[in-house]
């Protein structure tokens, strides 16, 4: 029928994928831009954090590597001034100075020497032998000679190991002399190398020729140029700490910490790779996406039920309301049967009345004596008694047509239940006899009256026999209407020998909608009436069936109550 | 023998009119036959009528109409209708207009006519108490 397939069209499907991407689309959007605001708020503020922190971190560092420094000049400074080159000079008393200045500073200081005006070192205490080593071409030591004092890069100088001097310039007679101390580099070099943060955080010095005044944690090889272009060396040179972020070789960016210390000579870097310094937020970015991808995948999976749920909802409305449509369509096509059955019969009815107002007036000319010697006079009498009985007969089928068109009177009367069936019987008679179906009745003549409304049980039975002869069509076969008593009801039973009913169908018999018929033959509707009349009626409807055998439909309904009062039989008339 | 009644029959099928009355008069009625219910107002202004037979499917003005017409004009003329059996609410809705009875075509000659017979027989009776009670009066007035 067409109503299966509308069920079946696109229509449904697209119905529930635009649900699907109105539920998806107006659950994303909400979530997607407050999580990408929170995201950026959040990545705004962690990054301003770690800045800040390692912007701290280094600055502090720049500090503690400047007074170490500082420090050490100032301790040389002091030894130069108070202790003079004449107690200096002398070597034992070096030593001294040496062992109690390592005592203090934790063995800061390696060694000690006095240099003269001419670069030869003239007293030398520490553990290399350089006593009379000769400085004159270093660079330190003529820097030395310009100023005051000195702080040199790192070099490896005569003992070939890294190492940078502190030079002090004194004055004695009018001559200079140099007081000059070797730093640990190690010791140096771990104020710089502690600098570690996360994985690849870490620190390093350069000298304004872009060359390592410390060890790095990682090797590599820096720029060439000044402080290894990691310092704008046109722009002002300012002691704060500037950021930069560059991406390296490896593909992996790095943000760098820069300042400058020692008198803008060095250049203290801190390097982290990017990744790892918003380590932690890329942690959160994680757990936000797995939960991002799970609240998806839920929100897809709850669209999904959802959707499907609710078309199949819309669907089985849909069906109630096609079905709906289909009945009230069903009852108008009967109603205009019966409309058109009643105008046919009417339209019949005057003819035949014609026919038979002739048929009579030949008669009552016929009793004239002209005709009375007539020798076909008996002939024609019987020929129009004929014509006579055909035309009541006639009368008769229009007369039935008409009741039967007429509207169905649901009030309930008492009647005959016998006389209902037999005129039931009239009606179907000619069908089963196109059919090939005998139909017989064996009725209890002595049943009393039954409560119900003519009209409706008129349909019920109409309903079973049709249906009966329906199933004896294809082969003819005997139907058997049955009237019995069985203590306070009368029993009805519709019997016929045709294929029976598959015990499958046998328990959606009477649903509504439940058809086998071809489509087209039948709204499934006949036996479901059937049921909800007879329900109605205080009666019992059932069915029995065995396959090749037969069907009976049995029914049963109560007789009418003694003394209870019978309503107006208005509306059933002219039976 | 009574004397038999005048009878107009009213239907738009002209030929069972026509049969019908042949019959009817044959039966010694006096029958007339119109064929709408407008020509049967105008036949009663101007014919005094026992019974009217009455079609109740007509076109033009229809039975129900007719009969309610014929009662303004001549109360005491019997209707007697004629319907199918689908008109049988019409047929009700005659009675308590004031209808004789009703028949159902196609009628049995003979069942019409004791019905007419028994119809005016009733406008008899009635027209003779009328004309006792008219006497009546006259008298009480003189």
């Amino acid at each position: 029928m067409l109503r299966k397939e509308l069920l079946q069209l696109p229509y449904y499907r697209s119905l529930a994928l635009n649900m699907m991407a109105t539920i998806i689309v107006v659950s994303f959007i909400p979530v997607i831009l407050v999580g990408s605001t929170i995201y950026f708020n959040l990545y705004a503020s962690y990054r301003e954090k770690v800045y800040a922190h390692l912007e701290e971190l280094v600055e502090k560092h720049r500090q503690k590597i400047d007074d170490f420094l500082g420090d050490k000049l100032a301790d040389i400074r002091f030894l130069a001034k108070n202790l003079g080159y004449a107690n200096l000079s002398d070597e034992t008393f070096l030593q001294d100075t040496l062992a109690s200045l390592q005592r203090n500073y934790h063995y800061a200081f390696v060694d000690l020497g006095v240099v003269n005006g001419s670069g030869q070192q003239v007293a030398y205490a520490g553990p290399f032998k350089l006593a009379e080593a000769d400085y004159a071409d270093t660079d330190w030591f003529q820097q030395a000679m310009q100023k005051a004092y000195v702080i040199s890069d790192v070099f490896l100088g005569l003992r070939r190991m890294p190492h940078f001097i502190v030079a002090v310039k004194g004055r004695v007679n009018g001559k200079p002399w140099i007081l000059r101390a070797t730093i640990d580099f190690a010791i140096f070099n771990d104020l710089v190398e502690n600098i570690r943060v996360g994985e690849t955080g870490f620190a390093y010095i350069l000298n304004r020729n872009g060359e390592f005044q410390t060890h790095p944690l990682i090797d590599f090889i820096p720029s060439k140029g000044c402080y290894g272009q990691l310092f704008d060396c046109d722009r002002g040179m300012d002691d704060r700490v500037s950021i930069r972020e560059w991406e390296g070789d490896d593909g992996k960016k790095s943000i760098y910490f820069t300042a400058l210390l020692k008198d803008k000579e060095w250049l203290l870097v801190y390097r982290q790779e990017r990744a790892d310094a918003f380590s932690e937020l890329r942690r959160a970015q994680g757990i936000a996406v797995v939960i991002f991808i799970i609240g998806g995948i839920s929100i897809i999976i709850m669209a999904f039920t959802l959707s499907i749920r609710q078309v199949d909802r819309i669907k089985e409305a849909d069906r109630g309301k096609e079905m709906m449509n289909q009945q009230m369509i069903e009852t108008g096509k009967l109603a205009s049967i019966g409309e058109l059955a009643a105008g046919i019969a009417h339209e019949i009815n005057n003819p035949v009345a014609i026919m038979v107002e002739e048929a009579g007036w030949i008669q009552d000319l016929l009793e004239e004596e002209d005709f009375e010697q007539s020798s076909n006079l008996e002939e024609l009498e019987r020929a129009l008694k004929q014509i006579n009985t055909q035309g009541k007969r006639c009368k008769e089928i229009t007369h039935k047509l008409l009741s039967f068109a007429r509207k169905t009177d649901a009030r309930l009367q008492s009647f005959s239940i016998n006389d209902l069936i037999e005129e039931v019987i009239d009606l179907s008679e000619q069908r089963a006899k196109y059919a090939k179906v005998t139909l017989t009745t064996r009725l209890d003549e002595d049943l009393p009256a039954i409560q119900a409304s003519p009209s409706e049980m008129q349909q019920v039975f109409l309903n079973l026999i049709n249906n009966a002869v329906d199933a004896l069509e294809k082969k003819g076969g005997a139907i058997t209407v049955t009237s019995l008593r069985r203590d306070t009801q009368a029993v009805i039973e519709v019997q016929d020998n045709g294929p029976g009913i598959p015990p499958a169908n046998l328990d959606r018999i009477f649903d509504p909608f439940y058809t086998t018929k071809p489509v087209g033959k039948g709204t499934g509707l006949g036996l479901s009436i059937c049921y909800g009349i007879i329900k109605k009626m205080g009666g019992e409807i059932s069915v029995q069936s065995d396959m090749d055998e037969g069907t009976t439909f049995t029914i049963a309904l109560p007789f009418h109550k003694e003394g209870e009062e019978e309503r107006p039989a208005g509306g059933y008339s002219c039976r | 023998m009574t004397q038999m009644p005048t009878v107009l029959f009213v239907d738009d099928e002209e030929d069972y009119l026509n049969t019908l009355i042949k019959r009817m008069r044959k039966r010694q009625v006096n029958a007339f036959g119109v064929g709408s219910g407008e020509k049967a107002l105008e036949h009663l202004a101007s014919h005094a009528t026992d019974v009217v037979v009455l079609d109740v499917r007509m076109p033009g003005m229809d039975g129900i109409e007719t009969l309610r017409r014929i009662k303004e004009v001549a109360p005491l003329t019997e209707v007697i209708m004629l319907t199918g059996h689908a008109s049988l609410e019409v047929a009700r809705e005659g009675m308590e207009l004031g209808a004789f009875d009703y028949l159902m075509k196609p009628v049995d000659i003979d069942e019409l006519l004791y019905k007419m017979e028994d119809a005016a027989q009733k406008k008899n009776i009635q027209e003779e108490k009328i004309k006792t009670l008219d006497d009546l009066l006259t008298s009480d007035i003189a």
